[in-house]
């Protein structure tokens, strides 16, 4: 009986005590969170430092996509104005945002880098076409990208967004190193470390 | 004639007052239980979220009336109107401050003090069990019968305890008027510290009667979808919800008036009706606070807390009351 007051009144306190504290609360369209380097948003391709294209549409992406979200068509490049480095490029490269999971399979599967998942999330729109991504939105997110963000953590400005990754750059985290397609896999099976599983 | 428009303006400023005051409780509520789990709590709508009220008020209005195909064609739209009658008429004797005179003409601040005021509001209190249960049986649906089940065997057996609790009060006062009962705080001390237990009694099977935390087994969401107001949507789950708050702003005027003197302030400073808005206040936030913090009871420790604890603690209260009514007084008033 004593105990159970004793409980009691524990409880009252700690409740009391509280409301002395600050929210846990975001109030989200005002202040956003900072978000983890590795965040998977909306996608960019990427361009090589003299302006061509990376992505050589070897439809890697495509065929890692679980929800086959993205489609790529592929062209022969003219070799007197390539497009991108390799013998191909991309002709149609089109993503489809309203079935894509944000699983970052299609930027692990790429072997040339072109594709990674960018920071930004407030992808939403009015009608359902505009969420299919075409190639020019996804090489030039700053100016297709349907709402304009901002971050606390990533500056529009920031060089680093616009920063042609170099190519033999390692970029840090576990799934993003670049492994060329069919390159002998160094370490024992036992230890290899599937990012998402 | 006069006379009828008098009580018709003093009738309409309490509605009024009341269907305000409980629009602002939700906020209230709201707002205080948002910092006590550290959230912030409805902010958008205007200043503090001030607005969210009528927001909410506005949205539940336009939306559908649906009736479930097994409803009482009769009951089930009338149900939530029971309720909301119950509530709002347990006002009727409360004074929410002294008589003044307006134009010559001496305004008592009480719809209508009665004689027997305080037998009127323990009878009005528990008419709104007939909402309840009348709600849950007509709706046609195990849920809503369910809850409206629980909340009439809660009623019953909190009613005895809540009954027994007011009924020192009337012994230490000696009146059932409740006008006559707040002048006598006034002149004496506030019955709080005469009838502590009484109080605390009077508080918990009050808290019971309102089906709110942790006694709100009627509308138990986790079992019972809502309980008795399952099925209804739109304006009449509007008239429930109304309803609800209404009596615990009525359970807080009550408790506020019989046990801490009403709109008599602490040693009769600025008498008015603001004293026993504050007292209100204080009584919403304990509401608050312990929906906050206890889980709701089992049914069996509902039952054994009134019939176990509440019932005997009564008895003994009316007892010890009586033998010292009689032993200071000398057996007469």
């Amino acid at each position: 009986m004593l105990d159970g007051a004793r409980g009691l009144v524990r409880g009252f306190w700690t409740v009391l005590r509280h409301t002395t504290q600050p929210p846990t609360t975001v109030p989200y369209p005002e202040v956003k969170r900072v978000l983890p380097p590795a965040f998977r948003g909306r996608h960019r391709l990427y361009r090589h430092a003299d302006g061509l294209e990376r992505c050589i549409g070897c439809e890697l992406c495509a065929a890692a996509c679980p929800s086959a979200a993205i489609y790529v068509q592929a062209a022969d490049n003219d070799p007197a104005s390539p497009v991108s480095t390799g013998e191909r490029y991309a002709s149609i490269y089109e993503i489809n945002m309203i079935r894509c999971i944000f699983c970052g399979y299609c930027e692990e599967a790429c072997p040339v880098d072109a594709i990674r998942l960018g920071p930004e999330y407030e992808l939403a729109d009015f009608a359902r076409p505009e969420f299919v991504y075409t190639k020019e939105m996804l090489l030039d997110p700053e100016k297709y990208a349907p709402r304009r963000q901002y971050h606390a953590d990533v500056d529009s400005t920031d060089p680093e967004l616009r920063r042609v990754i170099p190519e033999d750059e390692d970029l840090g985290e576990v799934y993003r190193t670049h492994r060329p397609l069919g390159a002998p896999i160094e370490s024992p099976p036992e230890e290899r470390h599937h990012p998402l599983a | 004639m006069s006379e009828v428009l008098i009580d018709v303006v003093r009738s309409l400023v309490v509605i009024i007052a009341l269907l305000t005051g409980m629009a602002y409780m939700t906020w209230f509520e709201r707002r205080v239980i948002s910092r006590m789990q550290l959230r912030i709590g409805p902010n958008r709508v205007g200043p503090s979220g001030l607005a969210q009220p009528l927001a909410d008020a506005l949205k539940l209005f336009f939306k559908e009336d649906v009736s479930p195909a097994m409803a009482d064609r009769f009951l089930y739209p009338l149900a939530p109107g029971i309720s909301l009658v119950a509530a709002l008429a347990a006002f009727v004797v409360l004074p929410i401050g002294p008589t003044i005179s307006i134009a010559g003409r001496q305004i008592g601040l009480v719809i209508q003090d009665m004689p027997v005021a305080l037998l009127y509001l323990i009878g009005a209190s528990s008419l709104g069990v007939y909402g309840v249960v009348l709600g849950g049986w007509s709706s046609g649906s195990k849920y809503s019968l369910l809850g409206s089940l629980r909340g009439g065997a809660q009623v019953v057996s909190y009613e005895l305890a809540l009954g027994l609790a007011l009924v020192g009060v009337v012994l230490v006062s000696g009146t059932l008027s409740i006008g006559a009962i707040v002048q006598e705080q006034a002149q004496s001390v506030p019955f709080v510290i005469l009838q502590p237990l009484g109080f605390l009694l009077y508080f918990t099977a009050a808290i019971a009667e309102t089906n709110r935390a942790p006694f709100d087994l009627p509308e138990a969401e986790q079992e019972l979808v809502a309980g008795y107001h399952t099925e209804y949507s739109g304006f009449r789950f509007a008239l429930y919800y109304i309803a609800e708050y209404v009596n615990v702003l009525t359970v807080s005027a009550i408790a506020a008036t019989l046990f801490f003197g009403g709109w008599i302030g602490p040693f009769n400073v600025l008498n008015g009706p603001w004293w026993l808005l504050i007292k209100m206040t204080v009584f919403a936030f304990v509401f608050v606070w312990l929906r906050a913090t206890l889980p709701r009871l089992r049914y069996d420790q509902l039952m054994r807390l009134s019939w176990g604890l509440l019932l005997p603690l009564g008895l003994l209260n009316v007892l010890v009351t009586a033998v010292l009514v009689v032993v200071f007084s000398g057996g007469g008033h």
